[in-house]
Parts: C-alpha cells; structure tokens; sequence
C-alpha cells in the first residue's frame, strides 16, 4: 500500500515536471527560428543579451520571493522602478556628483523602496486571493502618481538646484536626463552589475535555507494554517514584498546606469510584464518558480525579443509583425501560465 | 466623487467658462463611452466579475467598421452594417473567450487582462496584413496595412450625433443618440427580468444551487460573455462614429479600465450591477474629465488632467478591490 502511494506520487512528480519543460521548449524551438529567420551572427545575440541580461536579471530575481509566499506575480515591481528613477531624479537634481552621488542614489533608492514596499504589502494583505490583479493596478496608480510629481509638481511646487533638468517652460522634468557621469563611474568596476546579479541570486537562494525562508513557505502553503503555527503571516507577506521591492528597484537603477539615461517617463512602463513573462518563459508557475528558472528564461525570453523583429524584417519585409508577435508572446506565455498552474492544481486534488 | 464634481463646477463659475456648452458635449460623452460601461452588467451579474476582456468585443467591433468602410458604405447603412457585422462577429470571439473563462473560474480578471493585451497583437498582425483595398483607409504610403485612424468624414461621422437634434434654447439634446442608448439599456434590463436573466443571477449567487435547479451553469455563462462582448462591439461603433475616426491598433487597450472604474462609481460591485449604475457611473466619470480640461488648461498645466483622470481611474479600482478584500476578511 506504501508503495503504491510512492509510485503514484513519483508519477505525479514526473507529469509535472514533464509540464514544466513544455514552455521552455517552446521558446527554444522559437528561439531558434527566429535565429535562423534573422540572419545574425551569434556574436550580436551575445552582446545584446548581456546587455538586457544585465537590465532584467534581478527584476526577475524579485519575482521569486513573492512567489515563495503565495502572492503569485509580483506585478509591483514597476514601484521598484519608478523609486529608482525617483531617486535618481534627485540625487541629480540636488547636483551631488561623482562617487558620493552614486552611492547616495543607491541608499536612496533603498530607503523609498523600504517606504513603499511595506505601503504595497499592507495593501496586498487587505485583498487576499487578489495579490496579482491588486499588484497590476499598484503599478499604474504609482505610475500617475510619480507622473503628477515629476511632470506637474517639478518647477512649480519643487525647486531642484540643477536647473538643467526642468522643460524650458518651467514646469516638468524633461524626458530625458543624463546619467552619463555615474556610467562612466561604474564603468571603471566593469564586473559590478555581473557581481550584483549573483549576489542576489546568492541572497534569494540563501533567504530559502533560513529560518525566514521556511516561514515563507509556511505562509506560501496557506495564511491560515501558518498563522496556527504561530507565524504572522500578514507581516510575512509584507517582508516578501519589500524584499522584492527592493531588489527591483537596485535592478533597475542597474539598467539605467547601464544605458546612461533615465526615460523618465517611459522607462519603467511594461517592466513588470516582461519580467513575468521571462520568468514563465524559463518553466516558472505561479506556485514555483526557482534561481534556474529565471536565469533560463531570461535567456530564452529576450533572445526571442532580440531576434522576432529583425526576423519579421527579414522574412515578410515589415518590422512591425515582429514586434507584434514578441508582444503576443510577452502577453499570452502569462494567461498561459494560468491555464497550466489550475490544471496543475486540479491534478493534486485529484490525487489527493 | 459628486463633492469632486461640484468643486469643478465652482472652479468653473469662478473661471467664468461656458457651462452650457459643458452640458452639451457631456451628453454626447456619455453615450459615447456609456456603451461600453453597459457591456460590463451581464458578466458582473452572472458573478464572472469586471470584464477586463473588453478589447476583444472592440476588436469585433472594429471588424465591422472596417467592412463598411471598405465597401463604402455611408450614412445610415453603414452603420447598421458596422453594427451587424460586428456583432456577429462579436458572437464568435466571445465564444471562444468563454470557453478559456469557464475554465479559469475564479481567475476571470486576471486572465481577461492578459487576454485582451495579448489579443491585440493578433489584431495587429491581421490589420497590417488584410487584404483591403479602400485608399482612404490604408497607408498613404505602401500597398499594405491599415493606417492606425480612419477618418469617418465621408462615412458614418456623427450619424447619431446629429439624429433627431432637440434645441431648447441654447442646451442642445441629441435625442437620437440617446434613444439608441435607452434602447441598449432597456435590451439589458428585459435580459434580466427574463428567465435567463434570473438564471444568470441565480449562477452568480451559488453555483451549487443553481446547478440543483437545473441550469446549464457553463451554458449561461457563455451566453453572458457573448451578451457583453456584443455590446462591447456596438459601444465602439457608437464611439467611432462620434469621436470621428475608427482607432486601430492599440486604440481599445485604453478603455477597459475607465470603463470599469465608470460602472464602480455608479455604485456597482464586483458582484452586482443594475443599469441605473451605469448610467450614474458613466455621466459622472465622463463629466468630471470634461470639466477638468479647461480647468487644467486655466492652470497653464494640460497634462494634469490626463495624470488625474489615470490616478481617479486606478484608484477607484484599487478601492473597490481592498473594499472586497475586507469584506471576506469579516465574513471569514
């Protein structure tokens, strides 16, 4: 009888793992038609890859903690975004310059992150059950509210000290601010951001062995029965979602630093989507998700983005089909994940 | 909301700009974006929650304009057509969304985001690539691909608009206009004193007991989702007609959220919307933004009525989401 249960659970293991190759696959197999659709040498798709490898890496890193304490996709990191483009904004508005500036971004983008963090996990804590759909609408509320400072409030209720910054009519922050000076800093350290993406994978997998990592799995089971064990869950989940904050916000102010700009106000739209769908792409659910996960499905995600358009360009004579197609894929590797993950949590209930 | 409204409305008397022109337009706006808003009550009273889906209804809708145009057809007829052809069309999407919702019971929201942004990529690649022939709507340059707004001048421009116009004094009504909303909300409010209407409530409030008592609960579902998708259809031929031009591409992303957040400050729930809602909900939200304009543009900042009307928007769903939330916490 112990046997048979074995067996059945084995089973079970191996159809859900099996499952789990499925998107990756898919990728790869599209990948690698892009690949030879496009036309380009591996060298380029190398070179583009550590670029957005660099860009994405710990945002994808920060969906992994959420997803440990059951709150599905962390669609809030675009608030990790925008605190580092808001700390950004000032640091260079306050005229601080050289390493004292870039250490002060990085502390400051840390501190807002910590401050709203702990403001998005208690909102996710009153809508149970809702965390991802709750998490998308966090995301665009912030994004009108880091609009109506820095477009509105700039220039006619604050006063920076680096004029540059402003439009010429005074009020708003211009499109586009330089960050070319604390490039040129960081690039003097060239294996820093390589360094602070492995440090955090380190961390995320560390944070699992602790004593807080089994809570979170606790609280990931279910709020209820960890509360029973004398867990408090609530304040768990607000942890797991300022961590991820955090971590979401220094990546991020890693990708400007990489590029030398900050978009001011479109840099941090979509972010979010990509970083979820990276995740999937690399065989992530909405209940599991590991280190390898990201790291493949960064690799196999952006390397689809690299090449869709070029081979839209190449293929039919239009960029645009391309560009449609990655966003198909960004979109639809999501609602995807939905079918897989209840499909999923049907089969345990069955076997139960 | 309404305090909101009224401090506007001193704002403008103090501004000394035209209220009755104000008054004017806000009734074009609320059944150009009123439609839509209406498209929400059958899925919101079966109990598959907000229909973030939205844009897949529009596409259809957009397939029916498309053929008119491309046919050229003008004035009345082609908007009939528009309306037809894309309801039917309308009734093919819809069903093949319901058959993904009713397999994601409990996740319909989440999933109706997704679905629609990653059903407009697919209409993407169909619009740069269908093989219409009318000039007026496709690139100026190159054979192919539509161009992203058509002009409805020669078309179907403000066939409502200017249908059965009743002048009292300066305050102009569009009658006609208004009467096709009456009817849509008359359409929606016999749905639901009929059988399948009391089916579709009866799904929303247990689905165990409304499987005892013998309704189909996938089959009513399907109808309610066909039912808003078809609506969700006209509401963008209404739209395009009185806005002036057909948006393609990703015009209808932008208008499921408004849309929900008008139902939401009508009094509507998550569970539960009557038609009086709507209509509440969609003259006040659309009113505030036509007032803030001016307003906004008095305090030689334009964009803040755009960064308003985003922050209202999201907001009021955040609230009726947490508002939710604490709700089952109580009843746990």
């Amino acid at each position: 009888m112990k046997g048979r249960i074995i067996v059945r659970v084995y089973n079970k293991d191996i159809k859900l793992r099996k499952e789990q190759f499925i998107v990756p696959t898919i990728f790869f197999v599209l990948s690698i038609i892009g690949i030879m659709g496009a036309g380009v040498s591996l060298g380029f798709i190398k070179n583009e890859l550590y670029n957005r490898f660099i860009a994405s890496g710990i945002m994808v890193l920060a969906l992994l903690i959420p997803i440990y304490a059951g709150m599905g996709l962390n669609f809030s990191i675009s608030i990790g975004a925008i605190s580092a483009q808001a700390a950004s904004i000032l640091v260079i508005g306050a005229k601080v310059s050289g390493i004292l500036g870039l250490i002060s971004i990085f502390i400051l983008t840390t501190i807002i992150c910590l401050i709203l963090g702990n403001i998005i996990g208690f909102i996710l804590n009153r809508a149970k059950g809702k965390e991802m759909i709750t998490s998308i609408i966090i995301g665009l509320l912030g994004t009108s509210l880091y609009q109506l400072v820095f477009m509105v409030g700039y220039g006619s209720v604050v006063h920076p000290r680096n004029k540059e910054i402003i439009l010429s009519n005074g009020i708003g922050v211009r499109n586009m601010v330089d960050l070319m000076e604390f490039k040129i800093l960081m690039n003097r350290f060239s294996v820093m951001p390589i360094l602070i993406i492995v440090l955090c994978a380190a961390f995320v997998k560390y944070i699992t062995g602790t004593k807080f990592g089994c809570k979170l799995k606790a609280v990931g089971q279910g709020v209820e029965v960890a509360n029973m064990l004398g867990i408090d869950g609530d304040k768990v989940r607000r942890y797991a979602i300022v961590i991820s904050t955090v971590m979401a916000g220094i990546g991020h102010l890693l990708f400007m630093l990489n590029m030398g700009n900050i978009n001011v106000y479109t840099g941090h739209l979509n972010i979010d989507i990509f970083a979820c769908a990276a995740l999937l792409a690399g065989g992530a659910t909405l209940t599991k998700a590991s280190i390898s996960n990201a790291f493949i499905g960064i690799i196999l995600f952006h390397t689809l983005f690299i090449v869709s358009p070029l081979a839209g360009q190449n293929l039919f004579q239009n960029v645009a089909l391309g560009e449609y197609f990655r966003s198909f894929i960004a979109y639809g590797v999501i609602a995807i994940a939905f079918v897989i993950n209840l499909r999923n949590e049907r089969k345990i209930h069955k076997t139960e | 909301m309404v305090l909101y409204l009224l401090v506007l409305f001193i704002c403008l008397i103090y501004l000394g700009l035209d209220c009755i022109t104000i008054i004017n337009e806000s009734l074009v706006k609320m059944v150009m974006n009123g439609v839509f808003v209406l498209a929400l009550i059958p899925m919101i009273n079966t109990g598959i929650g907000m229909n973030f889906g939205l844009p897949i209804g529009i596409s259809a809708g957009l397939i029916g304009m498309l053929l008119a145009i491309q046919f050229r057809l003008t004035g009345f007829l082609g908007f009939m057509t528009a309306v037809i052809v894309g309801s039917l069309v309308a009734i093919i999407f819809g069903y093949i969304y319901a058959l993904l919702i009713n397999r994601l019971k409990g996740n319909e929201e989440i999933v109706g985001i997704f679905a629609g942004l990653s059903f407009i990529p697919i209409m993407n690649i169909f619009y740069s690539g269908a093989p219409f022939t009318n000039r007026q709507m496709l690139y100026p340059v190159g054979s192919k691909g539509l161009r992203p707004k058509i002009n409805l001048e020669n078309y179907f421009k403000g066939i409502l608009d200017n249908f059965m116009i009743i002048n009292i004094g300066k305050v102009r009504i569009p009658f006609g206009m208004l009467l096709f909303y009456a009817m849509i909300c008359l359409a929606i409010y016999l749905l639901f004193k009929s059988k399948l209407g009391v089916g579709m409530k009866a799904v929303a409030q247990n689905e165990n007991f409304a499987k005892l008592s013998g309704i189909d609960i996938n089959k009513t579902r399907t109808i309610s989702v066909i039912v808003s998708m078809v609506i969700a259809a006209i509401g963008i031929c209404v739209y395009s007609e009185s806005y002036g031009f057909v948006q393609l591409y990703d015009g209808p992303l932008s208008v499921a959220f408004p849309t929900i957040s008008a139902i939401l400050i009508g009094g509507a729930t998550r569970k539960k919307a009557t038609v009086l809602n709507a209509i509440i909900g969609t003259y006040l939200f659309q009113t505030t933004f036509l007032i803030s304009v001016p307003v906004a543009n008095e305090f030689l900042i334009p964009q803040l009525s755009e960064i308003t009307r985003m922050i209202v928007t999201n907001g009021i769903l955040l609230y009726a989401f947490l508002y939710e939330g604490k709700n089952n916490s109580e009843s746990l």
